[in-house]
């Protein structure tokens, strides 16, 4: 445990016991538990909320990245497109998947998938996970940057509802790259940074070992994002973390995905277009001087 | 140093005014020739920085340019404070130092007669990182030629995304690109111009969505830092790596266009599209 207090506006719903343990996290803390060995990941959320998930393949183009996986799935009674970052328990897993590190391939196998959910009309659902989008000679090759921004792009004109759930660590512009939501909900133990904290520490504190301090600076858990209207939902974890309760830790994840579906099924292309434009214009702080 | 002669001192001092070596070639250009090369070194063709409105001068044509959006600066939401003090000091600084409020530049004019709205960065304000008021004035500025038809050139240079503001920065990355795709589907034509550097989160949002997308000479272009990429991978790059050239060997830049020639370039791509008016 650290030794810093956060001070943070957690939502309602959790009881006392977990609301003081929440009190003494510091942002390092949440860090830790973000990547926690044992913390669930896509795979464990497949074999417990969604079912007849059939997995599709390829981006058509390159090949077929396992870093990132998806294809249709049923969460409850809503059939969806699933998309996520692909991280493994093992280590052979971890090395198979890239540490579900995403190279141009998965962002162009997740925007195939999303724009087969457009024309099917069902929801996307993605599951971001990933320490970032791999740093690489050949994605770097392959176009890395037009890669994400050509998602974000079309991410934010998609005309089916979309919601995004960080699960573990949001990378940067490798989460963003399938994280352009109506939605966007976070566990509440997981991190959301544009760099690292180690990067972060690496740069403004010269020193990668401050990366506790960074962790702090940069405001990357999902309180902190709550509370600045970057998320719009933090999911509670049991206990000590996502880590020693997957059943329940999924049940969460499953009610919040359904029930943040529902806001969008009145909704008509035109509106949701809007909405989502609406949401991402008003992105952010600035000062505007006379 | 007592022993060295005051006139021998001066005169140093003064031939160091006329002349400045190129980064590159190491030859020796005169300041003139610097100034009327548009700090494009004769010798060897390698593009120097230069400042937003210097880059607006080039681009529109003489008394044609109104700014828009400049009340916009940043703000410290997230009251951060690293090693060498806090945000606030250091955008107050940057403010103080460019006299521009945010590291890009907004505005409308014409280019060769041809109305056009266009954002122009500068990479001197805070490393041209995006930030939530950059963001905000790209997108009022896609929003503007949007709303007027008018074709939107984007010129980039930038470190990345800001990190002293958090995911805030890394959501204007959507927040520009959701600018871009109302223009997508007006048909509203957009020129992305990647001058040196544009890395991170702009490469990775509009900077690469140009409907065109053009470069300067040898300008670094990139996703990821080429270090972090060497020590992830174990292995040396090749020295054309995150280039202009490189980018445009493995089809990702459609040309690369000398610093003088950019005007017309975009002014004869602009002559294509022909749009009936609505």
């Amino acid at each position: 445990m650290g030794s810093k207090g956060e001070k943070t506006t957690v939502l309602t719903g959790e009881n006392k016991m977990a609301k003081k343990k929440k009190s003494v996290l510091s942002a390092w803390d949440v860090v830790k538990i973000s990547r926690h060995p044992k913390r669930p990941i896509l795979q464990d959320y497949l074999s417990l909320i969604f079912t007849n998930f059939i997995e599709l393949h390829g981006d058509r183009f390159f090949s077929d990245d396992l870093a990132m996986i998806g294809g249709f799935a049923e969460i409850g009674d809503q059939k969806v497109m699933l998309i996520g970052h692909n991280k493994g328990k093992k280590t052979e897993e971890n090395i198979e998947r890239n540490f579900g590190m995403a190279k141009p391939d998965g962002y162009r196998k997740a925007l195939r998938l999303m724009k087969l959910a457009e024309r099917f009309n069902i929801p996307v659902v993605t599951i971001i996970d990933t320490p970032g989008a791999f740093p690489g000679l050949e994605a770097e090759e392959r176009g890395q940057a037009e890669a994400i921004a050509k998602n974000l792009t079309e991410m934010a004109s998609l005309e089916v509802p979309i919601i995004c759930v960080v699960i573990g660590e949001g990378g940067s512009g490798g989460a963003l790259g399938i994280g352009v939501g109506d939605k966007i909900l976070m566990l509440s133990n997981s991190i959301y940074s544009v760099i690292s904290p180690e990067g972060c520490a690496s740069i403004l504190w010269r020193d990668a070992k401050f990366a506790p301090d960074a962790a702090e600076a940069l405001n990357l858990t999902a309180s902190a994002l709550y509370k600045h209207g970057v998320i719009d939902e933090i999911i509670e974890e049991p206990g000590e973390g996502a880590h020693t309760n997957y059943e329940k830790t999924a049940a969460s994840v499953k009610s919040a995905i359904l029930r943040n579906l529902e806001k969008y099924k009145k909704l008509s292309t035109e509106e949701l277009i809007q909405s989502r434009f609406v949401k991402y214009s008003g992105m952010g702080k600035f000062s505007v001087n006379n | 140093m007592a022993w060295y002669s005051e006139t021998t001192a001066t005169r140093k001092k003064s031939l160091k005014d006329l002349w400045t070596k190129c980064k590159k070639c190491q030859s020796h250009i005169y300041n003139s020739e610097w100034e009327e090369n548009l700090n494009v070194c004769p010798s060897c063709n390698y593009h120097g920085p230069i400042t937003s409105y210097e880059r607006i001068k080039l681009l529109f044509d003489e008394n044609t340019f109104a700014e828009l959006f400049n009340n916009i600066s940043p703000s410290d939401s997230l009251n951060f404070i690293d090693l060498k003090g806090s945000y606030k000091e250091k955008y107050e600084t940057a403010i103080k130092k460019t006299g521009i409020s945010e590291a890009v530049v907004t505005g409308h004019g014409k280019i060769n007669g041809i109305k056009a709205v266009a954002a122009v960065m500068d990479f001197r304000f805070l490393g041209g990182s995006l930030g939530s008021g950059t963001g905000e004035k790209i997108l009022r500025a896609a929003n503007y030629a949007y709303d007027n038809n008018l074709p939107y050139i984007v010129f980039s240079a930038s470190g990345g995304a800001r990190m002293q503001e958090g995911v805030q920065s890394l959501m204007q990355m959507a927040k520009t690109c959701a600018g871009i795709a109302r223009l997508n589907k007006k048909n509203i034509p957009y020129i992305s111009v990647l001058t040196n550097p544009t890395t991170g989160g702009v490469s990775a949002s509009y900077a690469m969505m140009g409907d065109i997308n053009i470069s300067e000479p040898g300008a670094l272009i990139g996703f990821a830092g080429r270090r972090v990429i060497e020590q992830t991978i174990g292995e040396k790059l090749p020295d054309d790596f995150q280039t202009a050239e490189y980018l445009l060997k493995h089809g990702f830049m459609d040309a690369i266009v000398d610093r003088k020639n950019i005007k017309n370039y975009i002014s004869n791509v602009l002559g294509f599209y022909n749009r009936a008016s609505n």
